[in-house]
């Protein structure tokens, strides 16, 4: 039943891409491809923030406080993407990964570790035999702007080096430009290329410019294929947004009830605190309820928050704040 | 990861539904009581001093939500109104109509700014005593109260130009009766316009929730307002015939029940004194099919489960587009599952409890008679307090435009659901009910809002929002939802004479 849902949906997914493919590129200008793809629903900013900002209000003490932010530290896809990162810094991430308190193991272990695809290679050894997975970045990140071929090599080749999930990103030109189809295109290429691998798409919503787009981006992103969506490459102010993370995650819902397809959600980007990441994860738990509160449905990608996660458990703990130096610093 | 594609194909062979379940549960947030005491009895506040009731009766105080008795509260008979009466002639003769205007505005600033330091015992008590949310009277109740005697503060110097440069007169005495579901908001929109148009008032609050009312007047002693230019009177309906009944009074400002309102309209009728009514709603939540549906839902929930749906503006019947309705009471019925019901002073707790035993058993008939109609019943599944008065946030879908629960006013957390086709059929149904106080406008397309709020027969027209109150926007309604309008530069007319 289960595996004929899945194969009715892929095939409308290819049915959908063969119809846009089939439409010359000359005449799918900004305002056909609506026509083919379904519409999205319009979002009210105003009321969208006052709904995330609402969620913010969420009181949360001792018990739930702590099982939220050992929770929090389960969906983190710890993060390391910069032209100065070398084999030693990823295996360092790795082991922070593995046990993110050296004092206390039931703490952890973190969801996956996030690198360049020349470092899955180095990140997979390090974390051989772990639930830790190794996502890389591909598809030309972090601007896209490369030829299709390139990025679908790049994803290739990261998954030939072991990598469990590609977190891709998508042609926001083409997106702002109303080229959706070549968008739609380009992410269910990736998806095939990505074979086995699960497909984060990032929309990198602080370039889009809007809510409607962004939900527009989501539901097209969902509908190639994309096993989770993703905010932001961490490159561009602003990055994960709790509106933005909270449209999203409505879209997800909006999806799963057309579909029955469980997709992901993972805001990166900008997540620095404990008091972000609970409020994010009260965004989850009111809009998408228990299934979701876990790390194969939500992550957060981040590299400053855990050690202030940590510095909060070790302060429910002890009743008192350690230095920051107590945290090691990888 | 192939531990991920195990889970995903087990979830993948069950229909789609959310679970909002206890996976990752709040934990108690209660919000701190031990900095404040009540008294255990308050007297009348006649002529700026605590006088005992002539009456020498008194009545019980209780917290909706645990039944326990808070304090007891002085019940005014005859004598003790004429006596406030007289209190506030002395004060607006020889005070308050002699003061430069710029002193009145004075005070207000100070009143404002006192509010603001004891916000939290004003939240708090407000709660207690009414069963309203904290974060509702900590987020609303409390800054709304306090925004209002601010921007009165500022009117109070400049009415003429309010008036488009012509003179005013203030009128004298101003009798005023509020009711339960905004205690200390709706003593806040009757007190401050009163007093910068150079009133003087005797106030009554509902006898249910008169604490923050006596709070209230506690600071106004503090902040040395002249004696007996602010007067309160506690008691029921009897206090509040005497009251309007009273011959030296100028002005009548009335929020409460329709009922009430028209023997109040009937009874000053013929006897030169202003009055101002502010009654019940039936108000219609319009969503079109291109609304920004997801954030349509948060103004369904707010504009009936705000304040239990104690609130005369609620927006108690949706009407749906048809070609959406099932996907809205999806959307509906998966946000009602995550309101918590409880202890108003938990700073979680969404909805609240009922205000009084009186109005519960309302809300019961009410909801019996739907069911008795044939309307589809949803309720939230969620456990209550046994001590106190509680509902579940309800929703009722199939009902009539005929049935009781589409045409009387509920006042509970109680929504109707009706359906419609075209705008033209959505407004005639809109305006088909005998109030006319308030309605929302949900829709991607601003010609439409702006279509909409032209024909809409009532005081209010949110679009794209609901239950939006500021102080500088007039409230009040059409027909049986009364007349005149507090708040903004129109509100100011109610309490003065143009000359």
């Amino acid at each position: 039943m289960g595996s004929l849902m899945k194969r009715a949906f892929l095939h409308f997914v290819v049915l959908l891409h063969r119809v846009i493919s089939s439409v010359p590129m000359s005449s799918r200008g900004a305002d056909r491809a609506p026509l083919i793809l379904p519409s999205s629903p319009t979002v009210d900013a105003v009321a969208l923030e006052e709904r995330a900002s609402a969620l913010a209000k969420r009181s949360l003490k001792k018990v739930a406080k702590i099982a939220g932010l050992r929770l929090a530290i389960r969906m983190m896809d710890l993060t390391t993407l910069e032209g100065k990162d070398t084999p030693g810094k990823v295996r360092a991430l790795c082991s922070k990964a593995l046990r993110p308190l050296d004092t206390d193991h039931t703490i952890g272990p973190c969801a996956a570790i996030c690198v360049y695809p020349n470092f899955v290679s180095v990140a997979k050894l390090a974390l051989a035999g772990s639930s830790v997975a190794v996502a890389s970045v591909a598809t030309a990140f972090p601007s896209g702007q490369s030829p299709l071929a390139i990025k679908l090599d790049d994803a290739r080749r990261a998954v030939d080096f072991g990598a469990d999930e590609i977190d891709m990103v998508i042609d926001r030109g083409a997106m702002l430009a109303g080229e959706t189809a070549k968008v739609f295109d380009e992410i269910a290429a990736t998806k095939e290329a990505c074979g086995q691998a699960h497909l984060k798409v990032i929309l990198e919503t602080g370039e889009l410019g809007s809510y409607d787009v962004i939900r527009r981006a989501s539901d097209l992103a969902m509908l190639a294929g994309a096993d989770f969506i993703k905010t932001s490459t961490g490159k561009i102010q602003p990055a994960a947004t709790p509106p933005v993370t909270l449209l999203m995650l409505e879209a997800i819902r909006d999806y799963y009830y057309a579909t029955g397809r469980r997709i992901g959600m993972k805001p990166a980007g900008g997540v620095r605190t404990s008091k972000q990441a609970l409020h994010y994860l009260v965004i989850v738990k009111e809009t998408l309820g228990d299934d979701w509160l876990d790390p194969s449905l939500f992550r957060f990608g981040a590299s400053a928050l855990l050690n202030d996660v940590l510095m909060q458990l070790e302060k429910e703990r002890t009743g008192a704040y350690q230095a920051s130096d107590d945290f090691s610093k990888d | 990861m192939g531990k991920l594609s195990k889970i995903e194909k087990k979830r993948d062979r069950e229909k789609p539904g959310i679970v909002f379940g206890n996976q990752w549960d709040y934990a108690p947030a209660p919000e701190a009581t031990d900095f404040f005491k009540l008294n255990k009895r308050y007297e009348l506040f006649i002529g700026g001093k605590w006088q005992k009731p002539r009456s020498k009766s008194y009545f019980a105080t209780i917290s909706p939500s645990t039944e326990a008795v808070l304090a007891e509260v002085a019940e005014a008979d005859d004598n003790d109104v004429d006596a406030a009466v007289l209190a506030a002639r002395h004060a607006y003769d020889r005070y308050w109509s002699r003061l430069a205007p710029s002193d009145r505005s004075k005070y207000l600033f100070r009143i404002a700014r006192a509010l603001q330091e004891k916000a939290r015992l004003f939240a708090v008590v407000e709660s207690l005593d009414g069963g309203k949310p904290i974060k509702e009277s900590r987020d609303v109740d409390v800054p709304l109260a306090i925004a209002h005697f601010f921007y009165h503060a500022g009117w109070a110097d400049k009415l003429e130009l309010a008036f488009h440069g012509r003179s005013v007169r203030s009128l004298g005495v101003a009798a005023q009766i509020i009711p339960w579901n905004f205690p200390l908001l709706m003593a806040a929109w009757k007190i401050a316009p009163a007093l910068a148009c150079g009133n003087t008032v005797v106030l009554k609050p509902a006898e249910t929730t008169p604490l923050t009312a006596l709070l209230l007047a506690e600071l106004i002693e503090e902040c040395d307002l002249p004696p007996g230019v602010v007067n309160i009177v506690t008691g029921a309906g009897k206090t509040g015939a005497a009251l309007v009944n009273h011959p030296d009074v100028n002005k009548v400002a009335f929020t409460g029940s329709t009922d009430v309102g028209k023997r109040i309209a009937r009874a000053v009728a013929g006897t030169g004194k202003r009055l101002t009514l502010e009654l019940g709603g039936k108000a219609a939540n319009i969503v079109f099919a291109d609304a920004p549906l997801d954030q349509a839902i948060e103004g369904i929930i707010g504009g009936i489960f705000f304040n239990q749906g104690h609130v005369c503006c609620a927006g108690s019947r949706l009407l749906v587009e048809e070609s959406i309705a099932n996907v809205l009471m999806r959307k509906l019925r998966d946000r009602m599952a995550t309101l918590r019901v409880g202890d108003p002073l938990d700073k979680n707790t969404d909805v609240g409890a009922i205000n009084s035993q009186m109005q519960l058993d309302k809300i019961r008939e009410l909801v019996a008679a739907g069911e008795k109609e044939g309307a589809e019943r949803f309720s939230v599944s969620c456990q209550l307090p046994k001590k106190g008065f509680w509902f579940p946030p309800t929703v009722f879908t199939n009902v009539s435009l005929s049935s009781r629960i589409a045409r009387e006013e509920i006042f509970g957390p109680v929504l109707s659901t009706l359906t419609f086709r075209t705008p033209d059929e959505a407004i005639e149904k809109a305006n088909n009910t005998a109030y006319g106080l308030s309605a929302g406008v949900w829709t991607d397309k601003g010609s439409k809002i702006f279509h909409m709020a032209g024909k809409l027969k009532a005081g209010v027209v949110w679009a794209n929002t609901y239950n939006k109150f500021d102080p500088t926007s007039p409230f009040g309604g059409y027909k049986e939802s009364g007349f005149g309008r507090e708040g903004g530069r129109q509100g100011l007319s109610a309490y003065v004479e143009v000359v």
